[in-house]
């Protein structure tokens, strides 16, 4: 069985960043990414990032994956980065079981280990939302933006969070006509600047709404939609059609996180992190010793997060395994700074909430 | 209503609009931030300290019209599209935007557009003056456009016309 010093699962934004800085600190790391391309999500992501100069702010993230990959090269072969395999078991004694190109299945046994394995698109229930032509809206940003793939002509977009709104522009920058956004919310949860550049286009976004039914026989041809009360209840009478025949459904994510479960990680549900997540320590190792969570796993926020997550993550699994640089606590405290920055606001306060409800009892003094 | 449907109302608008005074007097960037977000690379892209966001990354900047040169950085920095720049000084009659752009085909100088508002509806014409698309703006192209003066706090988009260029 192979052993590795520390292993990441995940080549996203987090899983990237916990490679650098535990290589910075003099630790090797195996990654392991399922896809046939490492990046995660960034490599969809054409649009300018927010947050600070630290965290790359207005790159786009298709670029910082780039930016960061260039970095990995630099750390040779302390950092090994292993595509098409999936990591699909973590047992007690920190065996991981990966599939690899789907056809070789072999063990790593990992001194300390970071899940940075991402989320999930939430899905919406409502008649016939299996017809084709129905997607998640990352789905959608995925073939048109990583493969150039057209997914229809007219599109109606559910969900007015970030992902909605920003998909939307792209399909707008794309050529493909964006009918509205719906949000069943009163409000648009999406940062208003993206909001904005969507309405200056034309594009009606309709708060209190949501979709009744889609209507179609072999694909989708059309999506009924209604408005809903101050108690989410849908008002008949206010049924509108939209002739569309895709319809992107953008409802959430959920953190992806099940292999810290099969581990034994402690689990809870934290709705304001949207869904499961470890309980784990500010320096985000979660219950058991070793074993550190970053990015959308560990609960639902921005790239911008994650990357400062991965930066702590990494820096402290490579701590755990000894390599602790005479920089240690600069760099450790510089990351909880970003981090308490990135989440500092108005927009900030349910992940605060959040984070407070996962923390491991003690975990603010575990250093 | 801001909220509900991503344009803010005329109100808000006209607050961050520096003064016609300092507008008359040359380009001056209009920072139409609303909302507290984690956020600051235009104070970073600034290279005269006029756009002030502090130690709080989530404040909303706070660009002061005396220190602004209207250079336009930036523009192309602002992730949420959300800055533009106003010349009142070329003309009694219309006033210069800069703005950011990132559709495909890019206009030509001398190409007359139609003019949008805020919600995308259409408000007037405009003609294009320039385009800029340099390396360093990154793919968020910058084009100016002359607009009639009585437009400054409405207009705020273009849509190229198809039949004009079919």
């Amino acid at each position: 069985m192979r052993e590795v010093e520390l292993l990441i699962i995940g080549s996203g934004p987090a899983g990237l960043c916990a490679a650098l800085s535990a290589a910075e600190s003099g630790a090797r790391a195996l990654i392991l990414e399922r896809s046939f391309r490492p990046g995660g999500q960034l490599v969809k992501q054409t649009h300018m990032f927010f947050g600070s100069e630290r965290q790359y702010a207005s790159h786009r993230g298709v670029d910082i994956a780039e930016l960061l990959l260039k970095k990995l090269a630099e750390y040779g072969e302390r950092i090994e980065l292993m595509l098409n395999a999936t990591a699909v078991g973590f047992y007690e004694d920190n065996v991981v079981t990966v599939l690899k190109d789907e056809k070789e299945y072999f063990k790593i046994r990992a001194k300390s280990v970071v899940c940075a394995t991402g989320a999930f698109e939430k899905s919406l229930a409502f008649p016939n939302n299996d017809l084709p032509g129905i997607y998640g809206a990352g789905a959608v940003q995925t073939l048109m933006n990583v493969y150039g793939v057209r997914p229809g002509n007219r599109v109606l977009m559910v969900g007015a969070g970030n992902i909605g709104v920003i998909v939307s522009y792209q399909l707008l920058q794309a050529g493909i006509e964006v009918a509205a956004v719906l949000d069943a919310a009163p409000r648009i949860g999406a940062y208003l600047v993206h909001a904005s550049k969507l309405a200056r286009m034309g594009v009606p976004i309709l708060t209190s709404h949501t979709v009744k039914e889609a209507v179609g026989t072999d694909c989708l041809e059309a999506a009924v939609v209604w408005a809903l009360d101050e108690k989410f209840k849908p008002i008949p009478g206010t049924e509108r059609r939209f002739d569309v025949d895709v319809m992107c459904v953008s409802v959430g994510l959920s953190p992806l996180n099940e292999l810290l479960a099969m581990r034994g990680a402690e689990m809870k549900y934290v709705p304001q992190l949207s869904g499961l997540v470890p309980l784990r320590s500010e320096n985000c190792e979660t219950g058991i010793p070793g074993v550190f969570v970053a990015g959308d796993a560990s609960g639902i926020e921005e790239a911008s997060s994650a990357m400062a997550e991965g930066w702590l993550a990494g820096l402290c699994a490579a701590a755990k395994l000894g390599y602790v640089p005479a920089d240690f606590e600069a760099r450790r405290r510089e990351y909880l700074s970003q981090l308490e920055n990135l989440r500092s606001g108005p927009v900030g306060e349910r992940i605060r909430a959040g984070m407070k409800l996962s923390l491991l009892e003690g975990g603010m003094r575990d250093v | 209503m801001f909220e509900k449907t991503g344009v803010a109302a005329p109100e808000m608008v006209l607050e961050k609009f520096p003064s016609v005074e300092r507008i008359n007097r040359g380009p001056v960037a209009v920072v139409e931030c609303y909302q507290k977000i984690p956020c600051n690379p235009c104070q970073t892209a600034c290279p005269l300290g006029a756009i002030e966001i502090g130690d709080d990354i989530n404040n909303i900047p706070q660009r002061d019209e005396e220190l602004c040169g209207g250079c336009g950085l930036c523009v192309s920095k602002c992730p949420g599209l959300a800055i533009m720049i106003v010349d009142g000084s070329k003309s009694p009659d219309s006033v210069e935007f800069r703005i950011p752009y990132e559709f495909l085909p890019l206009p030509a100088a001398g190409e007359t557009v139609l003019g949008l508002d805020r919600a995308g509806r259409p408000l007037c014409r405009a003609k294009v003056l320039k385009v800029l698309n340099p390396p360093s703006f990154d793919r968020t192209p910058v084009v100016t456009l002359e607009v009639e003066r009585k437009y400054l706090y409405t207009f705020r988009n273009f849509r190229r016309e198809a039949e004009e260029h079919g």
